[in-house]
């Protein structure tokens, strides 16, 4: 949030609409005071952010209009990363690597000790304050299994392929009170010919507005031109999930070639779209019916990939509300979509001095939590672009303020 | 001119997938001036490749930022990839062509060469002398040519400095032809090329400095490289205005402590001496994984030779009133003249390719910019 210009960010980004913004992606599945603060406080993240090593640049070319919402920093995530653990080691904090957290042992309310194997040696740690950060489970696809049972195995996984979510189930599993739908994951259409795991930013496909959308048959399924990407990538990763074998296409001609960043992938080209669905492996008869039935109900209109323009079908169901062209210029370019899954909902309740809460409402006495295993309070569903960042932070500072406070007491 | 070749070697074709990932990431764009020059493409060419490999500075603050750096199964590794495709463009445009293998073993070329121009200076210093006269403390005006003939000096040194900046000028010329740019270069986007040149902008890491061995940032490599660059331009300017000394106004060296050229001379070598030092102290506690390890001996061998050349250089002027002044001047010239032979086969190289590079990158801003 910002009330004026600051540094990178432009414009006015302010509380009511940030507000307005998560409730909207989440459907009311939010805690309003959390939010609310957590939106207060994201006003001096930038600044203390920077003091603690991290750079920011302006909105990077090809993003849509996010330079108004979202700071990006220098380098991405691991830049990030490094500049905290450079911080943290300048004020003395040892950090323990290739090191992974296996439990907490906890009795009445108060962690008693930490296990945890270190370089392949089991290692039991007590401290007065424990803060967990360990993210969500969204690695663990057998754990995905017991929600969507064999489509999970079609999931792709975004991002660390240690995101088992272990210290979230053993804590679930000792009291502490659950948040958010364990059903749910943060899912955003990404380029099928991805890695497993650990693909990252490259992977994903930014063409959906453009383009119109298929699964195997050939059939549209959803209204690709709904709203601005930013605000409706996430929805697409579920959309694709229920599709048969979890694959879509996005199909766009060579008109909107250039209206959105290139995957790291190459495109799937033809002169025609027999051709290209061939080469996508639907049925070709299938997907000239649809572009043709596409084609003939898109309406005149102004152009303009950079806001929500006047050009829609009529009489096409589903829709495309904006940025409908038509599809007619060669070469036609495909590319495979699959479910890329980003995080997971389900977490630990917190308070908003970021405090574990158990079961019976009380917070545990030496624990708090903060990122994406305490998110789900604030962001129960949906996504806001650099909405977890936020939450990681603000609490991240909350959490480690108190647990110092309480380490010293 | 040069064909332009399809993407060929292994090191082209690596750079080609990496900057395809890097133009879907572009988490970098504020690095440096290479990610901003790479979104202006969409497919990637040799030329385009062989231009973002001279851009870049080699700072590595995109390795340790890159989530697809190894042990990544993608294994991005942008400064060490283009630190050998710019290599490849020093052997495509080197004048003469043949001497393209001069780059091959590098480090130990530039050393042989050395070797070589030093002793072919000392020996034909004992056997063309008089007797005694190395030994001899000369002071006095013309003291040098006592030691070594003015004009075997003068011609020696000119035909090979002026061979030297026209094989220069040629290579840059052909490096221009084919990764340079087609349109007219306007004159603000040359003055934004040679500021960014002469400031080391893009050794800043987005004005925080290279990485060197870690993820941490300084500035050190940026200054070191100031203190030999500009070291290295106050010799030029020294030895310039000593010809100038000599040939113009009639007036032989050597010249007083508080002469022009002397002053220059002192503070280049200073500079020069505490730059290459520096640099190549680095390179021993710089992290080896964004370094190409093949070109360890190209780099070294040009600091090592200027580090030399400053270093006799001051030592001459500190004891040129004594014995050891005859010795000291044959030892000086002698790593002088391997230098200005060296210069177009050498990594001196890269500092024409490189401001070329930032001078396109600049008029493609501007006309971004303008568009």
């Amino acid at each position: 949030m910002h009330d004026a210009p600051a540094g990178v960010l432009t414009d006015i980004y302010g509380e009511e609409e940030y507000w307005d913004d998560l409730r909207r992606v989440t459907g009311g599945q939010t805690d309003e005071a959390l939010a609310r603060m957590t939106i207060r406080a994201s006003a001096a993240l930038p600044a203390w952010m920077n003091t603690h090593g991290v750079k920011f640049q302006p909105s990077l070319t090809g993003t849509l209009s996010l330079g108004r919402t979202n700071a990006f920093f220098l380098g991405g995530g691991k830049a990030l990363v490094n500049a905290y653990f450079a911080a943290a080691e300048r004020i003395g904090v040892k950090i323990l690597y290739d090191t992974e957290v296996t439990g907490l042992v906890m009795q009445d309310g108060t962690v008693r000790a930490v296990t945890a194997v270190s370089r392949g040696f089991p290692l039991t740690l007590r401290a007065r304050s424990v803060v967990v950060a360990s993210g969500g489970f969204q690695a663990n696809i057998e754990w995905l299994r017991d929600y969507w049972g064999k489509a999970a195995n079609n999931f792709i996984i975004r991002g660390t392929p240690f995101a088992q979510g272990t210290v979230l189930k053993d804590l679930l599993a000792q009291g502490v009170q659950q948040v958010g739908d364990a059903t749910q994951c943060h899912a955003v259409a990404i380029d099928a010919r991805a890695p497993k795991f650990d693909g990252g930013i490259v992977t994903r496909l930014d063409c959906v507005p453009f383009s119109i959308v298929v699964d195997r048959t050939g059939q549209r399924f959803y209204d690709e031109g709904e709203d601005v990407w930013p605000k409706r990538y996430a929805i697409w990763g579920r959309l694709v999930a229920q599709c048969a074998d979890q694959i879509a296409y996005a199909v766009i001609d060579s008109k909107a070639r250039s209206l959105f960043m290139p995957s790291v992938f190459p495109a799937i080209t033809a002169m025609s779209i027999a051709e290209l669905a061939v080469q996508l492996g639907i049925d070709p008869h299938a997907l000239e019916a649809t572009v043709a039935r596409y084609n003939h109900a898109v309406q005149p209109g102004q152009f303009d990939p950079n806001r929500l323009d006047d050009c829609r079908t009529v009489g096409l169901t589903p829709p495309k509300t904006h940025w409908a062209q038509t599809i007619d210029t060669p070469p036609f370019i495909g590319y495979p979509l699959r479910p890329g899954i980003t995080f997971t909902y389900l977490g630990v309740r917190v308070n908003e001095r970021a405090e574990v809460l158990m079961q019976d409402g009380k917070p545990a006495a030496n624990l708090w939590a903060s990122g994406e295993i305490m998110a789900g309070n604030i962001l129960g569903k949906g996504y806001l672009a650099g909405f977890g960042m936020t939450i990681g932070t603000v609490f991240g500072r909350i959490a480690g303020a108190q647990a110092a406070r309480h380490a010293r007491n | 001119m040069l064909e332009i070749k399809a993407v060929s070697t292994e090191t082209m074709a690596e750079s080609q997938r990496i900057m395809e990932i890097c133009n879907a990431c572009r988490y970098c764009e504020g690095l440096c001036a290479v990610f901003p020059a790479m979104t202006l493409h969409r497919e990637f060419s040799s030329t385009d490749l062989g231009h973002l490999a001279n851009l870049c500075h080699n700072c590595k603050g995109c390795y340790y930022a890159c989530q697809y750096a190894p042990p990544h199964p993608f294994g991005v590794n942008v400064p060490a990839t283009f630190a050998l495709l710019r290599d490849e463009t020093y052997r495509d445009h080197v004048w003469p062509r043949p001497l393209a293998q001069a780059f091959e073993r590098n480090g130990t070329i530039v050393g042989i060469v050395t070797a070589v121009g030093f002793t072919t200076v000392l020996f034909l210093l004992g056997l063309l002398s008089a007797p005694g006269t190395l030994s001899h403390a000369w002071i006095g005006p013309d003291a040098f040519y006592r030691v070594i003939p003015w004009a075997a000096m003068a011609i020696t040194a000119s035909v090979t400095l002026l061979f030297s900046l026209l094989a220069l000028f040629i290579g840059g010329r052909s490096y221009w032809l084919v990764s340079g740019t087609k349109r007219r270069v306007p004159l603000r986007a040359i003055r934004a090329g040679l500021h960014d040149a002469a400031t080391l902008t893009n050794l800043g890491g987005g004005g925080y400095g290279c990485n060197e061995s870690d993820a941490a940032f300084s500035m050190t490599r940026r200054y070191l490289h100031h203190a030999m660059a500009y070291g290295f331009l106050l010799c030029f300017a020294a030895t310039t205005t000593a010809s100038f000394y000599a040939y113009a106004l009639h007036w032989p060296a050597p010249y007083p402590w508080f002469s022009l050229p002397v002053l220059l001379g002192s503070l280049g070598g200073v500079g020069l001496i505490i730059g290459t030092f520096g640099l190549m102290a680095l390179k021993f506690t710089a992290d080896r994984a964004p370094a190409a390890r093949v070109l360890a001996g190209s780099d070294f061998a040009l600091l090592a030779l200027l580090f030399l050349s400053a270093a006799s250089g001051i030592l001459l002027l500190l004891l040129r009133n004594s014995a050891a002044m005859g010795i000291l001047l044959g030892v000086h010239l002698g790593f002088i003249l391997s230098l200005f032979i060296l210069l177009p086969y050498s990594k001196f190289v890269h500092g024409i390719y490189r401001t070329l590079a930032l001078i396109r990158a600049a008029a493609d801003r501007d006309m971004r910019k303008t568009n």
